[in-house]
């Protein structure tokens, strides 16, 4: 598997993969996408890095545990639930604010953060078992 | 009632708990000297249940409470009539000054604070359930004594005896508070009423009631296992592990009275029937009998008190089923006079031990004059517990003997088992609180002196209590037992007894007892040889019967485990699958539902066709397949056909999905497959495999026609249209799909990303475990 091509393209690859997959993520609400899919393609895309240079290149590059990734996307998704508790109205009510940033206006919304950790928890959980898995290839 | 009362007697109850949160910071801070702050508390509650005497003494009952989930008719509701408020004042006038006895009693133990911790909290449950209106108020705190009382046996759980009563306990006590929910559901359904206070006007409606008995059963299953009645009276005396405040307060004076006083409670309504007028009082004055007898035969102080609890908790249930005036009259007197009489000699016990090191009776003697206030109150307490004019207890015993006395056959059976029961316990409390402090000094393991005040202040004020009672006993009657004794009865009643010996059948049958306990006593050491032969020569007790249940359940769980977890891979699978393909074709199989044949479209495209070809054809490939690896991969084939087949009929989101997960998945499988060491092929005869084509064959065709059946049903577009019609307006999103995920069943989204990631958690620390193990 880890040819030289292969090893040559793989960073390149990874890094299109993980952009689409955050393209994917934020089209999510109104095109085909969301935050399962975008998460499901970034663990493809480190998948295929791990391939190529194996799983010590995929945790640095990564910087933090996996499992700690899925546990703050987790973590973000509840307390993206629990904003709507400022403004009194029940648990996991959709909050929008439409910002105009150099004149554009920027929908933003408790349900796009929610979404962003759907992303991360699948994102961190199936890499963690897919790095695991890999390790134990190597070992 | 005003609402500053209410709110203060809801304080009241909230209380102990408060209580418990602060005991052991407080005794960090103060040492044992913390039982004095600490016994305000219960002594706050004695007062401000004492003002509600001259209310209760009215005859009125005394409700409030605050709804709790008024949609399912629950509330934190109180009741406070004469039985309640009898027993609110017992647990908390004995409490305070257990508190206090237990500050003596542990001084110094590194975990006294959360001693104190665990008795307040259990006084907080006792006085809960005493006062409780609703069921589901009732059964909670009943089990909250369960629990507490297995911490306080527990409590020096460093030795195995203690942490086997306390399971014991636990077990048979909690046990037996499953089949008191169970009996109040069912009351429940009987009269549609979930209040105690209401349940009072329905009375003939549950004696009609078809459901009658086992009502019956299931309320005795847990006052009987509560209140320590034969057979389950076994747990009681092992349950002297505890330290002797806990023997003094639970097991004596209150907890175990608990079943007495929901038997009492339940009097109005379910007593007078014959079922109830045979069941109690057989039950009852076999334990009494059986208590009395195992009581002789101890020569252990605490052990000795405890199982005269067992016959003395026997004679109560006797009384309250026994269905005269005089019984209720009778068991409202022996109620108060045993908490008082029992409490006082538990702690009397505990304090020789204390002092001397020793319960056990033929090591004791000569005491009087090293501990004179112990044996004051000694004296005093089995005075009333021997029934000796002008003690409560006198009062209590010439009531009972008014009660049963009478022609009948039954009257004179019960009689005689009254007699016999009393006079063992008469005998009893007399080598408690003679044979200790009478005689030669004999020398104990430490050198015995009198305790300090913290550990007689309590036995003595009990003892006390039971002499003033007695000689003043009109009073006593119109504040406490007729009021008491109205409850039990359920209509108004006096109780007008005094400690003035009167001529009579009653008087008669007390001189009886007296001479039959003296003689007893006179030759206790040979009442004890002959009682512990007939024990040996039975040989089998209850207590053994539940190590041998206990044993078997272990051993049942065993194996029953062993069957369905043998720990073998294809096992799981075969099964799973086995049960899946079971579940998907035996329903309609039995039902005759099975899907139409569907109509093969005329004009289907050449590209559908094509993919679906393809998707059969990746079937091909996977069984046809040289090694395993080459097989996964071809899984994926038929996968990634699916997922056009998706995009094609026009769910591109479910078909991105698709692709990724088969991506995953074959990448994934692989993986673990190469790890799980297994041979490149399968080597195995085709008569093994041809099982397992079958199942997978049954689980395809099952899911096949399933879904068949699925798409011919009537199709609800209630939703679709509902999603489509507000995914934009409300939550402004055009992907309906992604809409619903995130927004519309965000909640369920959340709990499906935990769930993910705990899995995640999961297959790490499997993976971790094994190479840990490699």
């Amino acid at each position: 598997m880890t040819t030289l091509i292969f090893r040559t393209v793989a960073p390149f690859l990874t890094a299109l993969m993980v952009l689409f997959s955050l393209f994917v993520l934020l089209r999510g609400h109104n095109e085909p996408g969301g935050g399962f899919i975008g998460g499901l393609i970034a663990v493809s895309a480190f998948a295929i890095y791990g391939i190529a240079n194996g799983i010590a290149a995929v945790r640095r590059a990564l910087w933090f545990h996996p499992m700690a990734i899925s546990a703050f996307g987790l973590f973000i998704a509840a307390i993206a639930g629990l904003m709507s508790i400022f403004f009194a109205v029940p648990f996991m009510t959709g909050l929008w604010v439409y910002p105009v940033i150099l004149g554009v206006e920027i929908p933003l919304s408790s349900v796009m953060l929610f979404d962003t950790g759907v992303y991360l928890v699948v994102v961190g959980a199936i890499t963690s078992i897919a790095l695991a898995l890999e390790a134990e290839e190597d070992a | 009632m005003l609402p500053d009362t209410m709110g203060l007697t809801f304080l009241a109850f909230c209380l102990p708990f408060l209580g418990a949160l602060v005991a052991p910071a407080l005794t960090r801070i103060l040492g044992h000297n913390a039982a004095w702050p600490l016994a305000l508390v219960p002594a706050a509650i004695f007062l401000h249940f004492l003002g509600f005497n001259a209310e209760v003494a009215r005859g009125e009952i005394v409700t409030g409470g605050y709804a709790w989930v008024p949609s399912y008719n629950v509330s934190f509701s109180w009741l406070i009539d004469g039985l309640s408020l009898a027993f609110l004042l017992l647990i908390s006038g004995i409490g305070t000054l257990i508190v206090l006895y237990a500050g003596g009693y542990l001084k110094g133990h590194p975990h006294q604070g959360r001693f104190f911790s665990f008795i307040l909290m259990f006084m907080g449950a006792m006085l809960g359930l005493v006062a409780s209106d609703s069921f589901l108020m009732l059964f909670v705190f009943w089990e909250l004594t369960s629990i507490t009382s297995f911490l306080l046996i527990g409590f020096d759980h460093a030795r195995e005896a203690a942490r086997r009563a306390a399971l014991q306990a636990l077990v048979v006590t909690g046990g037996g508070g499953l089949f008191l929910l169970a009996g109040l559901l069912l009351l429940w359904n009987v009269t549609d009423v979930t209040q105690l206070s209401l349940l009072m006007s329905f009375g003939a409606e549950v004696r009609a009631s078809p459901f009658y008995l086992p009502l019956l059963f299931l309320i005795l299953g847990g006052a009987f296992t509560k209140s320590a009645q034969f057979p389950f009276h076994f747990w009681l005396p092992n349950a002297m592990e505890a330290p002797t405040p806990v023997s003094a307060y639970l097991h004596s004076a209150t907890m175990v009275k608990a079943g007495v006083y929901l038997l009492m409670r339940l009097n109005p309504v379910m007593g007078d029937t014959p079922a109830w007028e045979t069941i109690l009082p057989a039950f009852g004055g076999l334990t009494l009998i059986v208590g009395a007898v195992l009581a002789i035969r101890q020569s252990d102080l605490k052990l000795m008190l405890a199982y005269t609890t067992v016959a003395s908790l026997g004679l109560l249930v006797m009384l309250t089923g026994f269905g005269s005036q005089h019984a209720v009259a009778a068991a409202a007197l022996y109620l108060v006079a045993h908490s008082l009489f029992k409490g006082a000699l538990f702690m009397v016990a505990g304090l020789i031990d204390h002092e001397t090191g020793t319960r056990d009776i033929t090591r004791l003697g000569g005491l009087r004059r090293a501990m004179p206030v112990t044996f004051l109150a000694a004296l005093l307490a089995s005075l009333s517990m021997a029934g000796l004019p002008p003690f409560f207890g006198f009062l209590a015993k010439e009531e009972i003997y008014a009660a049963l006395a009478g022609g009948s056959l039954r009257a004179v059976a019960f009689t005689a088992a009254a007699v016999v029961g009393n006079g063992l316990m008469f005998a009893v409390a007399f080598a408690v609180a003679l044979k200790p402090f009478l005689g030669a000094p004999v020398k104990t393991p430490k050198h015995a002196h009198e305790g300090p005040a913290l550990l007689w202040i309590g036995p003595v004020l009990l003892a006390v209590k039971g002499l003033v009672i007695g000689l003043f006993s009109a009073a006593a009657h119109a504040l406490l037992t007729s009021p008491l004794a109205s409850a039990i009865a359920g209509k108004p009643q006096t109780v007008t007894i005094s400690a003035v010996p009167h001529l009579g059948l009653a008087l008669a049958l007390s001189v009886v007892t007296i001479v039959f306990g003296i003689a007893v006593f006179l030759f206790i050491d040979k009442a004890r040889a002959a009682a512990n032969r007939l024990v040996e020569d039975i040989g089998w007790g209850p207590d053994r019967g539940f190590d041998q249940v206990m044993t078997g359940l272990v051993r049942a769980a065993a194996a029953i485990t062993r069957l369905v977890q043998p720990g073998r891979m294809e096992i799981y699978m075969t099964a799973t699958f086995a049960v899946i393909a079971l579940a998907l074709l035996v329903p309609p199989a039995v039902y005759g539902e099975w899907p139409r044949l569907p109509v093969w479209p005329a004009d289907m495209p050449f590209h559908e066709l094509a993919v679906m070809a393809l998707a059969v054809l990746g079937i091909g490939a996977v069984l046809t397949a040289r090694n395993r690896l080459t097989a996964i991969v071809a899984l994926g084939i038929q996968g990634f056909c699916v997922a056009l087949l998706f995009l094609l009929f026009g769910a591109p989101d479910l078909a991105f999905t698709q692709f990724m997960i088969e991506t995953l998945s074959v990448v994934i499988l692989a993986l673990v497959m190469t790890r799980l060491k297994l041979t490149p092929r399968d080597h195995r005869p085709l008569r093994e495999k041809i099982p397992d084509a079958v199942i997978a064959i049954a689980c395809g065709l099952g899911f096949s026609l399933y879904l068949l059946k699925v798409t011919q049903g009537r199709f609800d577009t209630a939703l679709t249209d509902f999603f489509n019609l507000y995914s934009k307006t409300i939550a402004h999103g055009a992907n309906v799909v992604n809409v619903i995920i995130v927004d519309f069943r965000g909640t369920d989204t959340l709990g499906e990303i935990a769930v993910v990631m705990v899995t995640g958690l999961a297959i790490l620390s499997i993976i971790r475990i094994r190479k840990g193990r490699a």
